[in-house]
């Protein structure tokens, strides 16, 4: 049975549940953990794909349940949540220090339009955008995109002029 | 790395009743725990189908790029199309999972992947050809993502929640795909007299496969307010071609339509010779071995 008390404990568990990619920062840091409540004396908790393709959403959902059901959790529903899609703004301030600790440089603000669906076509760009993500390690502004896609669908690869050293960026999405 | 980071692959190797699907991916339902209800008013066997098609698309087109593995002229192109690829199967799968959800039939994603014959698929042509060349990949992957781009917008608004969003999720990462194919047709294009050759020869071959994009069909008629009409993203879809085309110096070619079959095509599950062979190998293991798992 899910109490007060325990759904508390329910929420500090989940939300410490590491990216199976990103291991450095929690499916909370990321805002992939978007609920965790009791319904009927159930525990469900509510996760959303940061890409349609994601593998890692299965594991997470795996551990979920693990973490849980150790916790003494014995019934826990794990949903998918479609809408609104995930967003790289969700992302907290602890995850993106998180990120730039690790050498990851943590994404900009989504711009106003990209991706928007209400107000009309998606705007084509047509050379590499993102010419300002400073460099995580020595905080350069001056870096380069060398590659619009990374090891995974949710980042980029730069290099940075002053350092010369090659990173990932998580893109704004 | 801490016992929490190794815990994040821990239940790969754990016993459970959970078994993974050998030939598909070991995920439960794309869209567990989400109402698939069939809103009143909407003809749930057309909304099967239109889900079908545009899930076919994406399940074929990600099948073609999955095959230009190892075969990519640098290592950024790889993992570039590998993420397009994945994105796309994503796509699929919760369009498949849609579809038979909608269908009430019991069929899941896999049955609809792997036990379907050619007839049955519902993919337009221009997903099957094997790209001769790493410029005919771009120039069929800038037409494909900007033509998806443009329903999926349209469909962000779709009267089906679901459809909705899945195709609210797809906008942000077709974008991703259609501005990385239109970057490297400009740069094949505006080129050396090589590439540049070689992009509007790709561009020649691609082509015939575009009039079909926009043609209408039972389906998206009978689905008002859920599907996007086809003929309705036409004037989009030029302007972002012609404007990746002028930039690039590149010509829009005067290349004649695919003919149709007895007025049938890739909608109407009349394909190019190019899928039977394509769909073989997509599917002949798990034919195979039905229902196998580890």
């Amino acid at each position: 049975m899910v109490t007060g008390a325990n759904l508390a404990a329910a929420r500090e568990i989940a939300a410490a549940v590491p990216d199976p990619e990103l291991p450095m920062v929690t499916v909370a840091d990321l805002g992939i953990l978007r609920d965790v409540v009791a319904e009927d004396g159930r525990l469900v908790v509510t996760i959303t794909p940061t890409y349609s393709g994601c593998p890692a959403l299965r594991e997470i959902a795996h551990d979920l349940r693990h973490r849980l059901s150790r916790a003494g959790f014995a019934e826990v529903t794990v949903r998918t949540a479609l809408a609104p899609a995930w967003s790289s703004d969700w992302i907290t301030a602890e995850g993106r220090r998180k990120l730039q600790a690790a050498g990851i440089a943590p994404p900009q603000a989504v711009p106003p339009r990209a991706g928007s669906t209400h107000s009309g076509p998606v705007t084509l760009t047509l050379t590499s955008r993102r010419e300002q993500v400073p460099c995580p390690r020595c905080g350069s502004p001056g870096t380069t995109q060398t590659a619009a896609f990374s090891g995974t669908a949710c980042k980029a690869l730069f290099r940075c002029e002053a350092c010369r050293e090659p990173f990932e960026y998580v893109k704004e999405i | 790395m801490t016992d929490d980071e190794f815990a994040a692959y821990q239940s790969l190797s754990e016993e459970t009743e959970d078994h993974r699907w050998a030939f598909g991916t070991g995920f439960t339902d794309p869209l567990e725990g989400i109402d698939a209800s069939v809103p009143d008013g909407v003809d749930a066997a057309a909304l099967a189908a239109y889900c079908l098609m545009l899930g076919d698309d994406a399940l074929v087109y990600s099948h073609r790029l999955q095959q230009w593995m190892t075969h990519l002229p640098e290592l950024e192109e790889e993992t570039a199309l590998a993420n397009i690829a994945l994105d796309l199967l994503g796509q699929a799968r919760m369009l498949l999972a849609r579809a038979g959800l909608a269908e009430s039939k019991g069929r899941q994603e896999d049955q609809l992947a792997f036990f379907r014959d050619e007839h049955e698929f519902l993919n337009v042509r221009l997903v099957e050809a094997l790209d001769a060349d790493f410029a005919e990949l771009a120039g069929r992957l800038l037409i494909f993502s900007a033509w998806r781009l443009a329903l999926f917008s349209q469909l962000a608004e779709s009267a089906d929640p679901v459809l909705a969003a899945i195709a609210a999720k797809g906008v942000k990462e077709l974008t991703y795909h259609r501005d990385y194919a239109a970057q490297w047709v400009i740069r094949l294009g505006d080129g050396t007299p090589l590439s540049h050759a070689k992009m509007q020869a790709a561009l020649g071959t691609v082509w015939p496969l575009v009039e079909e994009l926009f043609e209408a069909d039972p389906v998206t008629a009978a689905l008002p307010g859920v599907a996007a009409d086809p003929a309705g993203v036409r004037g989009e879809v030029g302007a972002v071609l012609d404007a990746v085309l002028d930039v690039a110096t590149l010509g829009r070619p005067g290349s004649a339509p695919m003919a149709r079959v007895a007025g049938k095509s890739g909608r109407d599950g009349v394909h190019t010779e190019a899928f039977g062979y394509l769909l073989a190998e997509l599917q002949s293991l798990a034919r195979a071995h039905p229902g196998a798992t580890w």
